[in-house]
């Protein structure tokens, strides 16, 4: 486990002091490496959105330690330096875009970090080109759907070079084109710019082509490992209300039933594919 | 029917107007109005008439669009003609009747007075049909920006910002309204009816959740501006720099030109 990118040390969270049974994250470690794409699942009141606000410094915890890149979050001076680094984007693309016009609010980001107009200009449209909204350069952002929108949010935070992209339900808010057009954006940074990628949704869909997914409950974390097994998990994953899909689901039917079948299973080609072996088997 | 709207009235024909450096915009058009009051008579006026004209013309915007901003001040110039007309003695009495005298001076005056007034409207709606509001925000920012040799910079800088926010989500609060509307449509409420603080009252249900979701909307958008590395106008370096090109001087000597016969004419 070397090149951790986020360490967080038995970080406990609690919005209001006072009331002691409503701890928004409980006692968490994690560590997340340099490259990874991780999901977090989990159901309202997880924790899970309170964990992306600790990862970048919004919120401070109140025990334990988040250190990112070797920076400890705690620590006001290196908010800055921690928010350069680890990009966050929210649920709503609406309440994230600054300016009227789409090319301007991408260079927001780095108009802030003072960097050079030239240099501007060059992340901006490389930033628009990677999440393939450049021939919308010079629109306005109300007339963008809301797919557009957040890979325009998306290539916002990109323009900043960070590191790591932590995104906050980014697909809530839209319609199922609109979530594959964000889930391609993300798994390409991933893939194609190593980013470090850490997707917070209640989709279990869009865990699919991560390394690693964590199911958050009540503020701690039920499961953590890669995709296959988290998903063949089918208790643990009731208990922490999440759906799951219905590919899954059937295969749990028919493990349960007896049948020797590998239920980690999501996208409806390869769950076909894991029947049709299972019958040839026969 | 809100989706397709355009913020101001920007009417975009790429002409030479359009292509414009807003500031120098902004600073030629407010100098024409100032010299329409201050040019002394027709000459005067007739001059500023001919450029105005021409910049209207070569602006390529239809001239119906310029006629149209006329409209909603045809009362306030007749009723300026009209003072002139009665107020203004001398010159030869054309009609004398009970307490009100026509002279050919009033008829001048007020003509002069009218022609003024239509030409201030006609030059000013040259600013909004060609430039965008964000490019306006930026000419503020822009000209407002020695201000900050007497510490003012970082006000200048938060007044171009949230002029920016509000530029930006006035669609977006325009479709919420909508929405709100309809909602509180579907519950029976009734907006189109009754006097008018019947009818005002029937606008708290919209105001209110529309002023909730704003209030919503503003923290989330601070968070996302915080964690966009905002820290304000300190350090911070613009994509885009307004920068003047030959036009803009060409223009400017042109209105030099104008401003100087008119100071002429004022002085013989």
């Amino acid at each position: 486990m070397q090149n951790k990118f986020i360490e967080v040390l038995n970080v406990t969270y609690k919005y209001d002091e006072d009331v002691i049974n409503e701890v928004a994250v409980n006692n968490i470690n994690l560590s997340i490496e340099k490259g990874s794409f991780t999901v977090i699942l989990g159901h309202n009141g997880s924790g899970k959105s309170t964990l992306a606000k600790l990862l970048n410094g919004m919120l401070k915890p109140n025990e334990g330690k988040i250190i990112v890149d070797g920076l400890d979050t705690a620590e006001g001076k290196n908010e800055y330096e921690i928010r350069r680094r680890l990009g966050l984007v929210f649920q709503n693309p609406d309440n994230q875009i600054i300016c009227t016009i789409v090319e301007e609010d991408v260079a927001f980001g780095p108009e802030n970090l003072g960097i050079k107009p030239d240099e501007i200009r060059n992340r901006v449209d490389s930033a628009l080109e990677t999440v393939g909204m450049s021939e919308f350069a010079k629109s306005a952002p109300h007339q963008l759907s809301g797919g557009q929108k957040q890979r325009v949010a998306l290539a916002g935070i990109l323009a900043m070079k960070p590191e790591c992209i932590v995104l906050d339900e980014p697909t809530a808010m839209l319609d199922p084109i609109g979530r594959k057009e964000v889930i391609n954006a993300i798994t390409k940074l991933n893939k194609e710019k190593g980013i470090t990628i850490i997707l917070i949704t209640h989709f279990m869909e869009e865990a699919e082509n991560a390394d690693r997914v964590i199911i958050m409950n009540k503020g701690k974390i039920v499961a953590d490992s890669k995709p296959a097994e988290v998903f063949a998990m089918s208790d643990v994953i009731k208990a922490s209300g999440l759906a799951l899909p219905q590919t899954t689901e059937l295969l749990t039917i028919l493990k349960n039933n007896g049948i020797d079948i590998n239920c980690g299973i999501i996208s409806p080609q390869n769950t076909a594919d894991e029947i049709f072996s299972v019958i040839s088997r026969r | 029917m809100i989706k397709n709207f355009t913020l101001g009235q920007y009417f975009n024909t790429a002409s030479v107007i359009h292509k414009m450096d807003p500031r120098f915009k902004i600073i030629q058009i407010i100098t024409l109005i100032v010299f329409l009051f201050l040019a002394p008579n027709f000459i005067g006026i007739g001059i500023l008439a001919i450029a105005i004209i021409f910049i209207l013309l070569i602006s390529k915007v239809p001239l119906k669009m310029y006629l149209r901003n006329l409209k909603p001040i045809i009362a306030i110039i007749i009723l300026t003609a009209l003072l002139n007309i009665f107020y203004v003695t001398g010159g030869t009495v054309l009609v004398s009747w009970w307490i009100f005298t026509i002279t050919t001076e009033g008829l001048l005056k007020a003509a002069f007075m009218a022609t003024r007034i239509i030409l201030m409207i006609l030059i000013s709606s040259v600013l909004t049909y060609t430039t965008t509001p964000t490019e306006l925000t930026d000419a503020i920012e822009s000209l407002l920006s020695p201000l900050k040799f007497i510490g003012l910079g970082e006000a200048v800088h938060t007044l171009a910002m949230m002029m920016t926010i509000a530029l930006r989500f006035i669609p977006t609060l325009t479709d919420e309204t909508d929405k709100i509307m309809s909602a509180q449509k579907a519950r029976g409420a009734d907006m189109e009816s009754g006097g008018i603080f019947k009818r005002l009252r029937a606008l708290m249900p919209i105001l209110i959740p529309l002023l909730f979701s704003s209030v919503r909307r503003a923290y989330e958008l601070a968070e996302a501006m915080d964690c966009r590395c905002y820290t304000g106008g300190k350090g911070r370096t613009r994509m885009k720099k307004l920068s003047p090109s030959l036009k803009d001087f060409v223009a400017l000597f042109i209105t030099i030109v104008i401003c100087t016969s008119i100071i002429l004419l004022r002085i013989f």
